[in-house]
């Protein structure tokens, strides 16, 4: 009995445990999504793109600089968040003034553009990126699974990073304003801030997001110019269901519908792909606004 | 010809014209406010008194004209810039952030000068403020939420207030305290310029008025003068 059960846990158990790893990454792709809906009010469909640039970066940085894992976690989200900020000065500012599907239809633009560019440069055959051997140590090694200390990591990074966003949106004098400007955008400007100044350092600040995600997806998953396709649709299936602009809401939902997704392949694997993309139909239906969202 | 004081105006503004879009919503509107006067805006719903504070702040979609504030043209400035400048807004629907707790409403306009008012000060002139100051903004009476705008402002060292119908909606005793705390604010200095559709309460407080209709300055009256102008107000409030 006791050993049936065992056996049951040990084949479930690392499902999982992967679908917490893969909510950590819709986590931080959707709370950056979040920020930058909230605030921009733009759907920022190059997220895929520029999670997958973070990866690349840190790729580059370790093959043409001889940068090792940890100096790429802080370098490559500064880099990529400085190309999201160009990106945000020079084109996207120009479209706040439009309908929002605009905005969707320039970024989905530019991640066609930036995955094709490093489709050209770098294949489609992925390029392997090795976690440092020092993770090693994290190794979980217990009688009902083995799980490698590299996805210890991610787990807790992606909780960490996520708290530390909350906390600065909920408890600081910034995130007061960013939460203000994402009311009433005109008003907090009249009050003496420069709110254009604002949206492009939130624009940034999201995009540095999905950078960190990619790095600290490097390891996992070969680095190539698709790995962020693959992951941006269920990420948008998260938003949708977490709620547009709820920043607890994107994390809890992210890490929810990971577990989900893991449980799933233990209860019904034909139904692992696609259970997010039913739970978000009937959320649709049933609460529009999502689950965290307000209105 | 100004008035025949001395004192040069704290605020000119010069005809003002005003577009949201393709609607042209002010005609010329041309005032003077000298520093420490509460003057007020008067005229029936759609008159462009809103418009006026609103083009002020550069909120509106294009202006023209002049708008001098202590010797400096504003015209041409960002409305942050403005606010910078020693100007302060209060809107008509209070503006006051649902998801902010009170205490951050009241922190959230940053300091631009130093002589606004101190914490202290605010918790004495407004002492629901600090009783209710982690509830969310929107969480408070409408009295409370109309001290709470005006409050934010006083604190921010701006010289200048643009209130926009800070009595709206209000029960009789709470405009009542309003009124009090205009007179207040008044006697610390500061010169408010005051929209009003109620002219019993603007009476109360207010130095001066001035009369607006489509979207231009037709009239100006002395409170002093106010009950010797009664008819000509009431044809232009329709009251």
């Amino acid at each position: 009995m006791i050993e049936n059960l065992l056996f049951e846990l040990e084949m479930a158990a690392p499902q999982v445990i992967l679908g917490l790893v893969n909510g950590a990454f819709y986590a931080l792709l959707s709370l950056g999504l979040a920020i930058i809906f909230g605030m921009l009010n733009v759907i920022n469909f190059a997220h895929g793109a520029q999670f997958m640039m973070g990866a690349f970066v840190a790729w580059m940085l370790l093959a043409w600089a001889g940068i090792p894992y940890w100096g790429a976690l802080v370098l490559a989200p500064l880099i990529v968040g400085v190309f999201g900020v160009v990106i945000e000065r020079t084109m996207i500012a120009r479209l706040y003034k439009l309908d929002h599907l605009y905005g969707l239809l320039l970024t989905f633009g530019l991640a066609l553009i930036i995955e094709g560019v490093f489709r050209n440069g770098f294949g489609s055959s992925g390029l392997p990126y090795a976690p440092p051997a020092a993770f090693n140590a994290l190794n979980i090694d217990i009688p009902i699974m083995f799980l490698p200390g590299y996805r210890v990591w991610v787990v807790i990074a992606s909780v960490l990073v996520c708290l530390a966003t909350w906390l600065v949106i909920e408890k600081t004098k910034i995130g007061a304003y960013l939460r203000a400007a994402t009311e009433r955008p005109e008003l907090v400007q009249a009050f003496g801030i420069n709110v254009p100044r604002m949206m492009t350092l939130t624009y940034g600040a999201g995009v540095a997001l999905a950078a960190f995600a990619g790095v600290l997806a490097a390891p996992i998953y070969s680095v190539n110019p698709a790995m962020g396709a693959n992951f941006i649709i269920t990420v948008f299936a998260v938003v949708v269901i977490g709620g547009m602009g709820s920043i607890m809401g994107s994390v809890v939902t992210g890490f929810g519908l990971g577990l989900i997704e893991g449980l799933a392949r233990v209860v019904y694997p034909e139904a692992s792909a696609t259970v997010v993309f039913v739970i978000m139909a009937i959320v649709l239906l049933t609460r529009p606004a999502g689950l965290f969202g307000r209105g | 010809m100004r008035d025949g004081t001395a004192a040069p105006a704290m605020l000119e503004i010069r005809d003002l014209q005003a577009w949201y879009g393709e609607s042209h919503v002010l005609h010329g509107v041309s005032l003077d406010i000298r520093e420490g006067e509460v003057v007020t805006l008067l005229g029936r719903n759609g008159a462009g008194k809103t418009s006026t504070l609103r083009a002020m702040m550069g909120l509106v979609g294009r202006r023209a004209g002049s708008i001098r504030f202590e010797g400096r043209e504003t015209i041409g400035l960002r409305s942050d810039l403005i606010a910078r400048t020693g100007i302060a807004y209060c809107p008509e629907e209070r503006g006051i952030f649902a998801s902010l707790d009170v205490t951050e409403n009241l922190m959230l306009p940053p300091v631009i000068a130093p002589g606004g008012l101190g914490l202290d000060e605010i918790y004495t002139l407004f002492p629901n403020l600090k009783e209710r100051a982690r509830s969310p903004g929107t969480k408070l009476s409408g009295g409370e939420q109309q001290m709470l705008a005006i409050a934010r402002i006083l604190r921010t060292g701006a010289r200048l207030l643009l209130l926009d119908e800070p009595s709206e909606g209000l029960a009789p005793v709470i405009v009542q305290q309003i009124g009090a705390m205009i007179r207040e604010i008044k006697q610390r200095g500061f010169t408010v310029l005051l929209v009003e559709q109620n002219f019993r309460f603007a009476q109360t407080v207010a130095d001066r008025h001035y009369v607006m209709e489509h979207g231009r300055i037709v009239d100006m009256v002395a409170n002093d003068q106010l009950t010797a102008s009664l008819d000509r107000l009431h044809e232009y409030l329709g009251v």
